[in-house]
């Protein structure tokens, strides 16, 4: 593969998954458990089970909320493949940077050795990394079931509704529509500099075209945000989301509430 | 706030500039309640500057703007219930559709303003349906917006400001990036849509579209209006459009004399005024 093709394709890719990330809708709009939740139920119920998991102390209680969250994306229609390629496998990666010296580097118990005892493994390293690791994945799935499993829209009006303030919502309604934009110019510009290039740019240009592009990217979109403020505001917009679907709480909604709520409190009660 | 007779829009000695470049150069001009007017001009001559400040979303440095007689400055726009009535009667339709399409359903789209102007939901549900009705996309009401064809996205931001039923309409450059079809057919749609005494102002460097949508031309150069008249006037005076660059001189043999004339890129071709 050509450097040219390998830096074209790869930001081609990335801006590609980004963008079906974004426009993840379609499994919001899927009948399944999570979907047919009230927002604000879901928001505050893995909302809660995130804390329960950051307050655990035992592994085995991770595990299990872990587990629940496993439950809850089968009873969704959430793909596993859909979890490990946009979850678990990026966590790992990023996880996996700080836990891995972790687990050379605790003090404690030796439970391996290597020879010549250059490296050792300890009881409190392994405990230390599978703890961190598992946490942050259990946390990371539990967003990412909020969101898949949401129109964006609803997850803003359920903050709102749970008296989030106007301008936080504003503000994250702007980036999920700037950082949209950014990804279109992003992709409309390499496509059209594709259709330009001919032949291969050395290391150093490409560096340099690279940054150029970044450059002019950025002031773009900076430009297309504000006129995608000013759109809002000409329609009527001045910081409160009003959407059409009303929220209203059923039985279920109550029952999955204090379901949520309850394995919470018993996560904290145990793991504590 | 509506004495009959009040000009729409009236604006005396109009500056604006962006940081330094300067955009607007004392604009002066009134526009009536009913009008269909065309702001002709070239690429950077002000076109869409003068929509934003007509809108109310942008303010000048020097002069003043005034809507039915009530100035329009960032203090009077802070005023809630005339920020809401100004913004009631006053739709913009943007020249990049990517910019007002934000939302996750073409439905949804189209029901922003009204949910923003706190309309009750059935009303909210029958101005819509009637708007994409109007548009002819009522078939793409639960589809993504910004998956839509240029054409099809066009008509889904023109159907999200005519929702309101504004009295103003301000349109930028509302076909220049459509294909042939989409252009007439979107041209068609607004010269159709004309329920009561609509005000409607088109910004557009298409001398082609000028006599579909508007009575009057205001011809824009450099941030200012260099001349007033009807369609017929302006389209006849050559000097004019050359002058202002809204046509190009072109050169060309006739019976073995070169000569050069104003040229027009008309719709069915190039026409040539000889
Ligand atoms: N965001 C901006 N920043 C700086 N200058 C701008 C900006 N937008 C427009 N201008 C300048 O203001 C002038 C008028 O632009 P504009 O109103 O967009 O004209 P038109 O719509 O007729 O093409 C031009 O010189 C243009 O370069
Ligand atoms: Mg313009």
């Amino acid at each position: 593969m050509s450097q040219h093709k390998f830096l074209s394709g790869t930001i081609g890719g990335f801006t590609h998954a980004l963008q079906h990330a974004l426009e993840s809708e379609e499994l919001a709009r899927v009948d399944g458990w999570l979907q047919r939740l009230d927002p604000r139920v879901k928001l505050v119920g893995l909302l809660a089970l995130v804390v329960a998991t950051a307050a655990s102390r035992k592994l085995s209680v991770v595990l299990l909320i872990f587990a629940v969250a496993l439950v809850m994306a089968m009873a969704s229609h959430v793909q596993w493949k859909t979890l490990f390629t946009r979850v678990w496998l990026p966590v790992l990666g990023f996880t996996g940077v700080i836990a891995v010296p972790a687990i050379f580097l605790t003090p404690g118990e030796v439970f391996w050795r290597s020879p010549f005892g250059v490296v050792h493994v300890t009881h409190a390293g392994l405990r230390a990394a599978a703890m961190l690791v598992s946490r942050v994945e259990t946390a990371a799935t539990m967003s990412t079931l909020l969101i898949l499993c949401t129109p964006w829209t609803h997850v803003l009006k359920a903050l709102r509704s749970l008296h989030v303030p106007v301008e936080i919502v504003a503000i994250l309604m702007m980036t999920h529509r700037y950082v949209y934009l950014l990804i279109e110019t992003a992709n409309e510009m390499f496509v059209a500099r594709q259709s330009r290039m001919v032949g291969r740019l050395d290391a150093a240009t490409q560096r340099r075209v690279a940054t150029r592009t970044g450059g002019v990217l950025l002031s773009k979109t900076v430009q297309l945000g504000e006129e995608v403020h000013l759109a809002m505001q000409a329609r009527g917009f001045r910081g409160d989301v009003r959407l059409l679907d009303q929220f209203r709480m059923e039985t279920r909604d109550y029952a999955a509430l204090m379901l949520l709520l309850g394995i919470t409190a018993a996560a904290l009660y145990v793991g504590h | 706030m509506n004495p009959s007779g009040t000009a729409v829009f009236e604006i005396t000695g109009l500056n604006y500039r962006y940081d330094k470049v300067p955009a607007l150069n004392g604009l002066s001009l009134k526009i009536g309640r009913g009008e269909r007017i065309a702001l002709l001009g070239a690429n950077g001559s002000g076109k869409s500057t003068l929509l934003r400040i007509l809108d109310a979303l942008a303010f000048g440095d020097k002069g003043e703007v005034k809507f039915f007689g009530s100035p329009l400055t960032p203090q009077s726009m802070e005023d809630e219930s005339f920020a809401y009535d100004f913004r009631r009667k006053v739709g913009l339709v943007f020249q990049n559709p990517d910019v007002q399409l934000f939302n996750p359903t073409v439905f949804d789209e189209v029901a922003f303003g009204p949910l923003q102007m706190g309309w009750t939901h059935g009303k909210v549900n029958e101005a819509v349906t009637r708007a994409l009705e109007g548009m002819e996309i009522a078939h793409l009401w639960d589809r993504a917006p910004h998956r839509l064809s240029g054409g099809e996205k066009k008509r889904v931001a023109i159907a999200s400001v005519l929702v309101l039923d504004p009295e103003v309409v301000l349109l930028d450059e509302p076909t220049v990036t459509l294909d042939p079809k989409s252009q007439s057919q979107v041209i068609d749609l607004l010269v159709d849509w004309k329920s009561g005494a609509k005000t409607v102002i088109t910004a557009t460097h298409q001398l082609e579209l000028v006599d579909a949508i508007a009575d009057k031309c205001f011809v824009m150069q450099q941030g200012q209006i260099m001349a007033t008249g009807t369609p017929a006037e302006i389209l006849s005076d050559g000097d004019l459009l050359l002058r202002t660059n809204l046509v190009h001189s072109h050169r060309h043999t006739h019976d073995g004399v070169t000569h050069s004339h104003p040229h027009v890129h008309g719709p069915g071709g190039h026409s040539h005024t000889h």
